[in-house]
């Protein structure tokens, strides 16, 4: 079958199979491999994209299904000149990330969490990510790297780092 | 100022945050192209013969290459695994694929090979596997009994290995004890589940040589594990770590499923990839923890501890892997921080029909502190004594001396007391005290809890030789960049910076400009690894030793340069370069050294022994009285690690320990049914912990320097999951002690909670469901 969608900014289509799922579209065909497989139960948010800016677990979606639509990845929300997204500096700025694979889809996920509530209290964000896990940080971080995005961390709080 | 204590920002960040890492599965190289994948038939029963295999039907269905079962590995001569060490039942055998039996549920059976992905899905399911049903050996005590059989006929029992003499038990151990307790507790089975499955790659270059790309906690056993599972000689295999995602002491060696693709890979003489799914990830990465433990522990009215005893059974599942070991490191941690004069510790290692049981995140320490410290409270209790007090009772007064115990442990240092009062005071202890009356006095349906740990553990025990040694060398180039090859391997603590922050501490270069490199075993031929939290004070120590030894190199060729004495001779780090003492014109930059002949140093560092970390937490929870559902509210740790390189590392790599040691307090268990089926294979029905159920973590500074390193440096890796399990355990039996439960094991589920305050008869939890 034919799938026509826009990927990060780009318009592009391809012939898939038509059960091929949306997230091994973007990593095998489109060679976007920062989104990860961490389950297959729904349950992890490792493949998390946003689908319209609306964040989706992309193993459960089919390729075809997006068809029409623009798909958003980690790597689509860094800027030409190579600037991270805000969510994605403060996720490094704090700390948030150990060993990287919850990491893509977390900053998708935060990153559509804001976009619905800029101005979120730690337990919305504690919320908003239920359905994305991470066995590293044991989330502090994470929430810590939300907030601060979101610029309610105060500057003592909000880090202070030494960048040598 | 020193770049070492303070918070750099990690530079493994950017390319995690946007093109993501580069793990096994997303490896783009051209000595993998082409490759098939394969998938694993796996066993759908516990415990069967196999009557056969049919694979025809595989073999017909669309894109498939080849079709593997373990005869084909035993015609090709490749023998089943023994157990790891030599004191464990060596007719304990493990075929890379069942041939005769299979002995858990997800055992694998066949492999098959497909031209793509999808296609080996399909195809496994047309493997047809006739399994003549034998009889599950669900549990530990089955095990013991022999009531269902044995897993291996010709090793005559189903005990792997016992750790202490059992038949020495002193029968006088409690000998003048007012109050003795004794019961019995599950550490129970959990899932290490690295967001990261296991998965892997292999290649054969025309030059008769493997490359396998599997990710791992040390690609030199991984190496070593390779060649023994293929009978592979050391200059035939090459591994290379890719990015990891997060291991938790599970990563370590390699698995069948690694040498069978490896070998496939052989066969076809085309590369070959493979990637397990999350519900294979459940079924056979090696569970942790599995103990049952007997504790009893004795003393006077006071609070004054004068003995323990600690029983412990473990199950290794169906094959014995590190799992059949960790008892001994549980033995080893039996008295923890606590000055106990009389203890003794005995363990029996049973195989059973379920996931073979290995190391997790502490590995043998957290069963120690959750023993000892369940055993606190319970003595406490029935003393009638504050957990508190008891524990500043008991605790080992602070030695800056080693301090050797009964089981043969040296402490290097520890101020256990300090630790315990500043995360009390941290807490509020007192207020908490006086919030948790004033609730129990209302009678409310939301009771609160307060549970404390002091441990201790153990870090950096080994290294590859079996010493507590790491290598490292340091190369500086020319163009002013350095090089630091490392025997760690990290994934996910951060080592690229931290090492980094070490050898520009000393050299004067930029972190910027260091590039930090491991687990390649032609690079690195040699390292322990990254487990046991030993890598930063072995192999960071390491990486200091060889950036002080490459100066004095480099120390050599200045003088000569500029025909100076070495001793007049003054390294300029904010310059990086040597200066004649007196005349700070001159100078010779460390880069330019390197310019005629290479500029490196390779060198093994060896501590004295391992160090012990210790600590303190507090948790405080609130339980419904009524659902007996667990709100973890608060977590306060004391976590000495002593000297710290990077406070915002250690401060997460803390985090993560804590909440993985929490949650198995009172959500994750891994569950089988009575014939051995498991219960938890996805994440749909094993409670991984998600934000919602933990809180943010309230973490204190404390810093004991060891003098077992030239940093100062613990292990830091494992402690918070020590520290946090018992406390939180405790919390919650805290929280509805008042009704009469003495004890609730973990996790403390609502259905745990709700039924011990039934069996305690307490009458508020029913007074307030009917008011």
């Amino acid at each position: 079958m034919e799938v026509k969608l826009t990927v990060n900014g780009t318009t592009r289509s391809d012939e898939v199979e038509p059960r091929l799922l949306l997230i091994h579209y973007l990593r095998e065909v489109c060679g976007l491999r920062a989104a990860n497989v961490g389950c297959d139960t729904t349950s992890c948010g490792a493949c998390t994209v946003l689908v319209d800016g609306e964040s989706v677990k992309s193993c459960t979606v089919l390729a075809v299904q997006a068809s029409g639509r623009s798909v958003t990845t980690a790597e689509g929300l860094v800027a030409e000149d190579g600037t991270m997204s805000a969510v994605q500096q403060a996720f490094r700025e704090n700390h948030g990330l150990q060993c990287g694979f919850c990491t893509p889809g977390m900053v998708m996920a935060a990153t559509s969490l804001l976009a619905e509530n800029p101005d979120p209290t730690e337990q919305e964000v504690r919320e908003g990510l239920e359905g994305n896990f991470c066995r590293c940080t044991g989330y502090h971080n994470i929430v810590r790297a939300v907030l601060a995005a979101a610029g309610k961390l105060s500057g003592a709080e909000a880090s202070s780092e030494v960048n040598a | 100022m020193s770049i070492l204590g303070t918070r750099v920002l990690r530079t493994e960040d950017p390319g995690f945050l946007t093109t993501g890492a580069v793990y096994t599965e997303d490896v783009q190289d051209e000595r993998l192209a082409g490759a098939c994948y394969v998938h694993f038939v796996r066993s759908t029963v516990a415990h069967a013969r196999i009557g056969g295999i049919d694979t025809s039907a595989a073999k017909d269905a669309p894109g498939v290459v080849a079709v593997y079962t373990g005869e084909d590995l035993a015609a090709a001569g490749i023998a089943p695994v023994r157990p790891m060490m030599p004191n464990m039942n060596q007719q304990m055998l493990q075929p890379l694929l069942a041939t005769d039996t299979v002995r858990f549920v997800g055992e694998p059976v066949a492999a098959v090979v497909t031209e793509e992905m999808y296609q080996g899905e399909d195809a496994i399911e047309l493997v047809d596997v006739d399994y003549d049903i034998l009889p599950a050996v669900a549990t530990m005590h089955q095990a013991v009994s022999g009531e269902r059989g044995l897993l291996f006929p010709a090793a005559e029992t189903n005990v792997v290995c016992t750790y202490g003499d059992a038949s020495a038990a002193s029968p006088d151990l409690f000998a003048g004890c007012d109050v003795v307790v004794s019961q019995v507790i599950q550490n129970q089975r959990v899932a290490p589940a690295p967001m990261e499955s296991r998965s892997g790659a292999a290649a054969w270059g025309e030059d008769g040589r493997l490359t396998a790309w599997i990710p791992n906690q040390g690609a030199q056993g991984t190496k070593g594990a390779l060649m023994g599972m293929l009978g592979l000689k050391p200059d035939q295999v090459r591994v290379i770590t890719p990015d990891v995602g997060g291991a938790f002491g599970a990563k370590f060696g390699a698995d069948s499923e690694h040498a069978v693709i490896c070998w496939i890979a052989k066969q076809l003489g085309r590369p070959a990839r493979w990637s397990e799914t999350r519900n294979e990830n459940l079924l056979v990465m090696p569970h942790g923890r599995a103990q049952e433990q007997k504790i009893t522990i004795g003393g006077t009215k006071d609070g004054t501890v004068l003995a323990y005893r600690l029983e412990i059974l473990q199950d290794c599942g169906a094959y014995p892997k590190a799992g059949a070991f960790l008892p001994s490191l549980t033995r080893l941690m039996t008295p923890g921080p606590y000055n106990i004069p009389r203890a003794e510790s005995f363990s029996t290692s049973v195989a059973t029909n379920t996931t073979p049981v290995g190391a997790y995140r502490g590995a043998g320490r957290p069963e120690a502190a959750a023993a000892i410290d369940r055993a606190m409270d319970l003595f406490a209790d029935a003393a009638g004594a504050d957990p508190a007090e008891v524990r500043r009772k008991n605790l080992l007064p602070k030695f800056t001396e080693p301090h050797k115990t009964a089981f043969g442990a040296v402490y290097d240092s520890g101020d256990y007391v300090t630790a315990l009062e500043k995360a009390l005071a941290a807490a509020g202890y007192d207020g908490l005290l006086a919030e948790q009356a004033k609730r129990r006095e209302n009678g409310d349906t939301l009771q609160l809890g307060i549970g404390l740990s002091s441990y201790v553990e153990i870090t950096g025990p080994g290294g590859e030789a079996g010493g507590p040694n790491e290598n490292s060398t340091v190369e500086v180039h020319p163009d002013g960049t350095a090089t630091i090859l490392t025997g760690t391997s990290p994934h996910g603590q951060g080592h690229q910076t931290v090492w980094a922050m070490l050898a520009s501490e000393e050299l004067g270069i930029p972190i910027e400009k260091i590039t930090v490199k491991w687990g390649d075993t032609d690079l690195v031929p040699r390292g322990g690894g990254t487990g046991g939290s030993r890598s930063l004070q072995l192999g960071g120590a390491a990486v200091q030793q060889a950036s002080r030894e490459l100066l004095d190199v480099a120390r050599e060729r200045a003088a000569a340069t500029l025909e100076a004495s070495p001793a007049d001779l003054v390294f300029d780090t904010a310059a990086s370069a040597f200066t004649v003492k007196g005349d700070p014109d001159v100078a010779v930059p460390l880069s330019s050294l390197a310019e005629s002949e290479r500029l490196f140093v390779h060198t093994v560092f060896t501590a004295p022994g391992p160090t012990f970390p210790f600590g303190s937490h507090v948790a405080v929870v609130e339980v419904d009285i009524e659902t007996g559902k667990v709100f973890l509210r608060r977590l306060v740790t004391v976590d000495d690690a002593g000297t710290v390189m990077n406070p915002l590392l250690a401060e997460g790599q803390r985090h993560g320990g804590i909440a993985q040691g929490a949650a198995q307090a009172f959500l994750e268990e891994v569950v089988f049914d009575d014939d051995g089926n498991a219960l938890t294979a996805t994440f749909a029905d094993y409670p991984f912990a998600s934000a919602t159920e933990l809180p943010s973590f309230e973490l204190v500074n404390m810093e004991t320097p060891t003098s077992y390193n030239p940093l100062g440096a613990k292990g830091i890796g494992e402690a918070g999951s020590i520290g946090s399990t018992p406390a939180v355990q405790n919390a919650v039996i805290d929280a509805v002690s008042y009704l009469g439960v003495t004890h609730i094991d973990m996790p403390t589920s609502p259905q745990r909670v709700w039924r011990a305050i039934r069996a305690a008869n307490g009458s508020a939890a029913n007074g307030s469901k009917e008011a």
